[in-house]
């Protein structure tokens, strides 16, 4: 029996080998799969700007982002202050740069609670079946009857309105879905004969679900993650725009629009220039989500 | 199909009783005991205390608060205001009607948009059009609703004066709000419309309904539209919970009065039992709203029966 368990043992563990590279080898097709697209090309390009601009923002940054200077303020974009200064004489284009790490804070931090939350529940729904799944999948039904800004409303009411508890809010607000896909995608290997076969070798329920079941899952997250990046940031600049996330003074893009709201009238590129930010990052992300799906997962490209 | 409705109502009793028990836990969930804010910093008698957890029912068990919570909202009754004294259903009677009306118009203008640009980047594939439509809807896709109101605003109010630019409850004070929400809502749906008119239209029926020789038109609307309406139906319905949570910004950037205005105005005074029972209120027309879905269903494609 233990002859036998090495034997299978050895022979998976060469085969792990072979798919490893086989799989390297795919991993560069996935990278040229997308490059190849311009939604891709764009995409990569924007979204490596924006990384850059958050890393370097207080090298590239000519102001301190929180600097007021009430002599100069409302004062039109300039060589010196390219997008102009707010209400309380703070340099906008400083405070957009440094807006950009708020943004891809919003878009990881979320991403990361859904996606662990999904993998979470979506995995134990679709791997241990029966009671479980039905309890599991009937309270994910009740969460997708609210709209997921909703949910995320409801998180922040409980919470009280904070950068943070936005991110939280908008992260367990999109778990549902990621623990829907993760499920189907389960349900649909559970049954397959490398599964069936690892359980005959002895192999243990984690070990499955480590090793079988979640690097099929891989790839649907990876898709979902990637689409629902942009919306993560889209819905926590909603919310600071609303005042229920970042509070002022913080330099975020949806609370910068709020407070140049006012002055609409005299000054309108102050709501302009943290619009364009969030649009383009968004757009950014969009178009690499679109490349990265179509790249990788050619099955939901309707979706 | 009078049965399918039933069932499917029928179907609705859980779901909703789960959302009651989740807008019910949200204020349980709440740090902090309601009496404890009431008398923040006061001087307290127990008495006094206890007398108003006794009104509030707050010293019964959580499974019996829940139940007496559940009686109240079946009867209308979803608590009172903290801030206006008002009761909460009173105050979402008198708003609600500007959101659905607002929302429906808005799902007015993205119905025909995302027809309109959908259908003809289906059928002109690959051309300008194509990559026009294409080019909006993922910009629609990316834009903050907020930044698009704005510019909605200061364009067409303060500019060009056309439109009043803040709070006027009429039809002409309508035209930006629902413009910006259906704009954006219409992104989505041109892109599901796209790529399901693209499926259909390979069929054998389309081919063979342009065989005997009906005009284009025809082939389009009445032999691939008809057919590609499922997902788009779908898609309609989920993205009515769009412009209702989408109805909560826009709002708030017009002044629109609804509900989603009110909403935020409660989350930012922390007047909980009128939040909760906005989101009541919204996530039980959302789920209504899917239930027509699903009965139009049977409606546009004669295949499904519901047995």
């Amino acid at each position: 029996m233990s002859a036998l368990q090495d034997e299978a043992r050895e022979q998976s563990s060469s085969m792990r080998a072979l798919s490893g590279q086989r799989m390297r080898s795919r991993r560069f097709d996935f990278v040229r799969a997308i490059a190849k697209t311009y939604p891709g090309k764009i995409g990569g390009v924007v979204i490596v700007l924006i990384i850059t601009l958050a890393i370097f923002a207080p090298i590239i940054a000519p102001f301190d982002p929180y600097a007021i200077d009430p002599v100069n303020r409302l004062q039109p974009p300039s060589s010196q202050n390219f997008f102009g200064t707010d209400e309380t004489g703070r340099d906008v284009f400083s405070r957009v740069i440094y807006g950009s790490r708020i943004s891809l804070q919003v878009g990881l931090i979320a991403v990361s609670i859904s996606m662990t939350l999904g993998v979470l529940f979506g995995l134990t729904a679709g791997f241990y079946g029966g009671v479980v799944d039905s309890l599991i999948m009937r309270f994910i039904d009740i969460l997708l009857a609210f709209p997921g800004f909703l949910l995320a409303l409801a998180i922040i009411a409980m919470l009280g309105p904070s950068l943070t508890n936005a991110m939280i809010a908008v992260g367990i607000g999109s778990a549902p879905g990621f623990a829907r896909l993760i499920r189907s995608v389960v349900l649909s290997i559970r049954n397959t004969d490398y599964v069936m076969a690892a359980r005959v070798i002895g192999a243990s329920n984690f070990h499955i679900m480590r090793n079988q079941v979640l690097r099929n899952v891989l790839a649907p997250m990876i898709v979902l993650g990637t689409l629902e990046f942009p919306l993560a940031i889209l819905i926590a600049a909603n919310l600071s725009f609303l005042g229920l996330g970042a509070q002022p003074p913080t330099p975020e893009w949806g609370a910068m629009v709020v407070s140049a709201r006012t002055f609409i009238r005299t000054e309108p590129w102050l709501i302009n220039f943290p619009g364009i930010a969030i649009f383009i990052t968004v757009l950014g992300f969009n178009l690499f989500g679109n490349a990265v799906r179509d790249a990788l997962d050619p099955r939901l490209r309707k979706a | 199909m009078a049965r399918y409705i039933v069932r499917r109502l029928l179907l609705l009793i859980p779901i909703w009783i789960g959302i009651l028990a989740l807008t019910f836990l949200m204020r349980v969930l709440v740090p902090g005991d309601p009496v404890e804010i009431m008398f923040f910093g006061q001087q307290r008698d127990p008495e006094v205390v206890a007398m108003i957890q006794r009104d509030l029912g707050l010293d019964r068990p959580l499974y019996e608060q829940f139940f007496i919570y559940v009686w109240g909202v079946m009867q209308g009754d979803l608590g009172t205001s903290i801030t206006t004294q008002n009761a909460v259903w009173d105050e979402i009677k008198a708003r609600f009607p500007y959101t659905f009306v607002l929302t429906l118009t808005s799902l007015g203008i993205a119905i025909v948009i995302g027809l309109v640009a959908g259908i003809l980047s289906a059928v002109y594939k690959d051309s300008i059009i194509d990559a026009v439509a294409m080019i909006f809807a993922l910009a629609g896709l990316s834009m903050p609703a907020f930044w698009l109101g704005l510019l909605l605003i200061y364009i067409f109010a303060v500019q060009l004066g056309w439109f009043p630019v803040l709070g006027e409850m009429s039809a002409r004070g309508m035209v930006l709000p629902s413009v910006t929400l259906g704009v954006i809502a219409s992104a989505v749906l041109a892109r599901i419309v796209r790529s399901s008119m693209l499926e259909v239209l390979n069929e054998d029926y389309v081919r063979s309904a342009r065989a005997k020789g009906l005009i284009e038109r025809t082939v389009i609307v009445r032999h691939a539209l008809k057919n590609a309406l499922i997902p788009i139906l779908t898609i309609i319905g989920l993205q009515f919970g769009g412009l209702l949570s989408g109805a909560f910004v826009i709002e708030v950037v017009f002044a629109w009065h609804g509900i989603g205005e009110l909403a935020v105005i409660a989350l930012q005074r922390r007047d909980f039992p009128l939040i909760q029972g906005v989101i009541l209120v919204v996530a039980t027309t959302y789920v209504l709203v899917n239930l027509i879905v699903d009965v139009l269903y049977a409606v546009v494609d004669p295949r499904i029966t519901y047995s």
